[in-house]
């Protein structure tokens, strides 16, 4: 049973050395949150395979997005989505008030340009799972003051 | 969630692999990761364990086995090997949870796929003031029986005052 901590500091680890590469040799900022965002990707597929092996069928996709707000966000962040809202039309906005990942970088504004490269990760978690359930999606994340974030 | 931890970490690795071509590159990558998260982690793990000063090396060798890999891989490797001096001992991991799922393919031979490891050990007993030599001598990922760390003690770091102060 890995401590959450290890995982919160091997990702800001991962944050950091990306732009550290990128920094010293080749590469634009744009490359490093692709990576991140792909890196995501694979962890959520891998994920979503593991979580749902013993679940029933999902019946359409607003289950399948309850199902991550909930179980989803809580195996991986300790806790649920505190507001999830969609027009019902294909685009679902899920709001968490205290994103694990932001928490310890600030509580307000200060940062704030700083802080998608931390969401590229999830992002590309969320888009993962998603697609290993069938779903092609975008997603995209947006922060107006840590650690709340959509 | 360890799946969370393993599945990242693999992630991580298969990005190096892609973005530097030889696995020496890699390794170092993963060894200077390793080493700022083991600076951090030594903090949190203090925090939450509070456990004192260790007296010496094999005390640390206990505190390493039984607790901090306890706390954050959920396994307790065993300590052996120990030289004669008391300043080199091995870890014995039976299993590796940083290699569920993984298997090495044959271009990457020279790979040590779990080298954050010794980054974050060397990391961590350098906030305490230790100086340590860290590195596998046996790897399940290439075929032997268990994965094994030697760690050895270097030195003791002494807190240098920066010059012209006294």
């Amino acid at each position: 049973m890995a401590d959450e901590a290890l995982f919160l500091l091997l990702h800001n680890e991962m944050v950091a050395g990306l732009y550290r590469a990128a920094e010293q040799g080749e590469g634009e900022n744009g490359r490093c949150t692709t990576k991140l965002e792909s890196m995501g990707f694979r962890v959520g597929q891998g994920l979503i395979e593991r979580f749902t092996k013993d679940t029933a069928r999902f019946k359409d996709e607003l289950d399948i997005m309850k199902f991550i707000c909930k179980d989803f966000w809580t195996t991986v962040f300790k806790k649920q989505i505190d507001n999830l809202r969609t027009n019902h039309q294909g685009i679902y906005v899920l709001q968490d008030n205290k994103f694990r990942l932001l928490t310890q970088i600030s509580a307000g504004k200060q940062y704030l340009e700083h802080a998608p490269k931390y969401l590229a990760f999830t992002c590309g978690l969320i888009r993962g799972g998603l697609s290993n359930l069938g779903i092609k999606s975008i997603v995209t994340a947006e922060v107006s003051s840590m650690p709340a974030c959509k | 969630n360890s799946e969370l931890f393993t599945l990242t970490y693999g992630a991580l690795v298969t990005q190096l692999c892609k973005d530097y071509e030889n696995d020496e590159d890699v390794n170092k990558q993963l060894d200077k990761m390793g080493y700022n998260i083991g600076v951090r982690l030594i903090e949190d793990f203090l925090a939450r364990s509070n456990v004192g000063r260790c007296h010496d090396f094999r005390e640390t060798a206990d505190v390493i086995s039984k607790i901090a890999f306890k706390m954050y891989l959920g396994i307790t490797p065993s300590i052996t090997n120990w030289s004669p001096g008391g300043d080199e001992f091995s870890l014995i991991l039976e299993n590796n949870p940083l290699v569920d799922f993984v298997e090495l393919p044959d271009n990457h031979s020279s790979l040590i796929y779990s080298n954050l490891l010794c980054g974050v050990l060397r990391g961590a007993l350098e906030m305490v003031q230790m100086a340590v030599d860290v590195k596998f001598v046996q790897d399940t990922l290439k075929g032997d029986s268990v994965t094994e760390i030697r760690m050895k003690f270097i030195r003791r770091i002494e807190d240098n005052l920066p010059a012209g102060e006294e």
